[in-house]
């Protein structure tokens, strides 16, 4: 059989540029796919498991060591589980304070991904270090806004990786409103060096692959949702109470390999930037939708390519609403910072629901009389993602798999990157309960 | 040791992490250019397709929890002149050497399930348990002053240890009041310094992730706040936080702990 000119096995190791280690395998046979999968061959770290016994402030503390790219997502999932756990409420201060710095984790998140990770496959090289002498600006443009997105978490939380004054009931220091407000003249050139970004991006060629998926997302009455919200999927009209996640999400095993995977309505959905671009549309600032139509993606879209795109809009969108709560933040004045100090240890169980850079995110905790945690989950966007990026890859070997070998794998890498996998947080990936 | 008389090949490589450390030292900006203007980046998985197998100089993050990692740890070791173990993952473990505590069988059943086929896990290790390690840098993420100095010194050839004093001394330095008298419990007296205080500064505690100072009084928080002659904000901080003397020692564990790492070789008959 293998005499058979047509047939290709197509293998990447260790798919670079990615956060976390991941491997494609492909078989074509005859010009037909055979069989095609992504597989997760991080090292698991188990925090489930070792979370037991911890109080809730170490347990908070943990949890943004999931991960150090999206670790004030995982550390606002934390956070709202246990406070949901403890019956904590927390300030509007509080809130607006944690949604800035998670503006700063997806800006800083995305530009790492748009300019570092798939950046290099626009511009036809290996790595963004071939760009550096010839395109100097555009390296220290992406690193300026990399920058600017840190520091907005960094102003918040003392850092963005990992954030520290971010606790159970607030912050544990008080915020300046001389730093703050200092933030307001980098945000505008944050959003100008966005607009070189669109422009730069404007008109690359993507590969044109169109695929209608499930778009699952979190949806607020108020905003374009990140920090809070209930489940949309795209199939759905009503929204879903995160804290029946698992009565939605199904979690489930395929037989050709060990990872788990999840659907709701199809047998896959997609969540992330272009699910929520999808969702949420309309509750985007005037600055994304611009972006939007100048990047040429069109609500819906459909085509996972474009999830890159969708990125950049929701950077524009993150920076521009990042200057109001900045202004809401300024004109309230900043109170000081102890409501922490009032949390009770209780008894209690809570789910937490966020929006990280790559999609939809839970985390549920149960915590004994004492505070200590009795049992975690955490359920991250990767693997819902995992089910919805192999269905894109059935529907996009067929379309290239005339063309040579390295350019099946090159796209194939394209596609994967596409979808920002973030796969070093692989606390359950391959779950199979 | 000794400088490099050419431009030395650096590669980056990641074992269980959350890669925080990559990404911290991508936050240097232009620091990172300079520095990397006198080496030559050769493989870097994170950010770049480009990859060799001939580097000098291996920068290396995370635990080792798998067989497949000690393999690839060692071939790493065998290629590069130096070794560089980044943060507290690579030099102490950091939250994965949490799970040692149990036999692997029994963490791979809680999370993945009566069902899960193997999956392979050993119990986790500070990359010096594996392999000899040149220098080690600490904090979790890397401190990237730390990270500075030491790049600068593998490239004039002169050695590095972190520093060994405790938290406490920087914390001084930066004015900020001791989190002791917020009724905080705060493992700084103990812990390895090198970070700038950052944590005390922003109001939390330190929780120890550079690891403890060497012949750490670890009794020492323990009787600070339940000794005889009590100081009344000491006494008030056992209060306010129900403690005893087990709670102390728990905390010590988040990064470093002493009890699972002694418990490394025996809970490894456990691998699933």
């Amino acid at each position: 059989m293998a005499t058979d000119k047509s047939q290709k096995t197509i293998r990447v190791h260790h798919v670079t540029r990615l956060e976390g280690h991941g491997d494609i395998t492909a078989e074509i046979k005859d010009g037909i796919l055979q069989q095609v999968r992504f597989s997760v061959v991080e090292a698991p770290r188990f925090f489930e498991a070792f979370l037991r016994g911890h109080h809730h402030a170490e347990v908070v503390h943990m949890a943004s060591r999931v991960c150090g790219i999206c670790a004030v997502s995982h550390k606002c999932a934390a956070l709202k589980a246990t406070e949901t756990a403890l019956e904590v409420t927390v300030s509007r201060q509080t809130e607006l304070l944690r949604r800035l710095a998670y503006h700063g984790e997806i800006l800083s998140s995305h530009v790492l991904h748009i300019y570092f990770l798939a950046g290099p496959d626009f511009f036809g090289v290996p790595s963004i270090f071939p760009l550096v002498e010839q395109h100097r600006e555009m390296i220290r443009r992406a690193m300026r806004l990399k920058k600017l997105g840190y520091d907005l978490s960094a102003v918040v939380a003392g850092r963005h990786t990992h954030p520290i004054s971010m606790v159970v009931g607030g912050f544990t220091f008080t915020h300046q409103t001389k730093i703050l407000a200092g933030m307001k003249d980098r945000i505008h050139e944050g959003l100008e060096d966005l607009r070189l970004t669109v422009r730069t991006l404007q008109g690359i060629d993507l590969p044109d692959l169109e695929r209608e998926s499930e778009y699952v997302s979190l949806t607020h009455p108020d905003r374009y949702a990140f920090y809070d919200g209930d489940i949309l999927s795209s199939d759905l009209e009503k929204t879903v109470s995160p804290d029946r996640y698992r009565e939605v999400i199904e979690e489930y095993v395929v037989d050709y390999s060990t990872a788990k995977y999840a659907r709701w309505n199809r047998p896959e959905y997609m969540t992330g930037a272009l699910a929520r671009f999808n969702n949420n549309y309309r509750q985007l600032t005037d600055g994304a939708k611009t972006a939007a139509d100048d990047l040429g993606l069109k609500h819906p879209c459909h085509k996972p390519f474009m999830n890159t795109i969708a990125q950049i809009v929701e950077c524009v969108h993150c920076l521009e609403d990042a200057l109001k709560i900045l202004e809401t933040l300024l004109e309230k004045g900043i109170q000081s910072g102890k409501e922490h100090e009032r949390v009770e240890d209780r008894a209690g169980r809570g789910v937490g629901a966020v929006e990280a850079p790559r999609g939809i995110l839970f985390h549920e905790y149960e915590y004994d009389d004492d505070g200590k945690c009795l049992s975690a989950n955490m359920v991250i966007p990767t693997a819902q993602n995992l089910a919805n990026l192999e269905a894109d890859m059935r529907a996009y070997i067929p379309v290239i798999a005339g063309e040579p070998r390295e350019t099946i794998v090159h796209r194939l890498e394209m596609l994967v990157r596409a979808y920002d996998p973030c796969i070093s947080c692989s606390t359950h990936v391959l779950d199979c309960r | 040791m000794k400088p490099f008389a050419n431009k030395p090949r650096i590669a980056f490589f990641d074992f269980a992490c959350c890669e925080g450390c990559q990404l911290a030292v991508l936050e240097m900006e232009e620091k990172l250019l300079e520095l990397l203007s006198h080496v030559e980046v050769v493989a870097w998985r994170e950010v770049m397709s480009e990859k060799s197998d001939e580097y000098d100089i291996a920068f290396c993050e995370g635990s080792i929890t798998r067989q497949e990692d000690v393999e690839r740890i060692e071939s790493i070791r065998d290629r590069a002149e130096i070794l560089v173990s980044l943060g507290t993952c690579a030099s102490i473990g950091c939250h994965n050497a949490l799970k040692n505590k149990w036999p692997m069988s029994d963490v791979v059943k809680l999370v993945y399930g009566e069902s899960a086929g193997h999956i392979d896990t050993i119990p986790a290790r500070p990359i010096a348990d594996v392999v000899k390690v040149d220098y080690r840098t600490l904090g979790c993420p890397v401190s990237l002053s730390e990270f500075e100095t030491v790049f600068k010194r593998i490239l004039t050839g002169q050695a590095y240890e972190p520093p060994n004093q405790p938290v406490c001394v920087e914390c001084k330095l930066n004015d900020t009041l001791c989190v002791y008298e917020k009724g905080i419990v705060c493992l700084g007296p103990v812990t390895r310094c090198g970070c700038d205080a950052i944590c005390t500064a922003f109001g939390d505690a330190c929780r120890g992730c550079r690891g403890l100072i060497d012949q750490a009084n670890i009794e020492a928080p323990a009787r600070v706040l339940f000794g005889e002659d009590l100081h009344p904000i000491m006494a008030e901080t056992a209060r306010k936080n129900k403690l005893n003397r087990e709670e102390i020692m728990a905390k010590l564990t988040v990064y470093n702990d002493t009890a699972t790492s002694a418990n490394r070789e025996d809970s490894a008959d456990g691998d699933g």
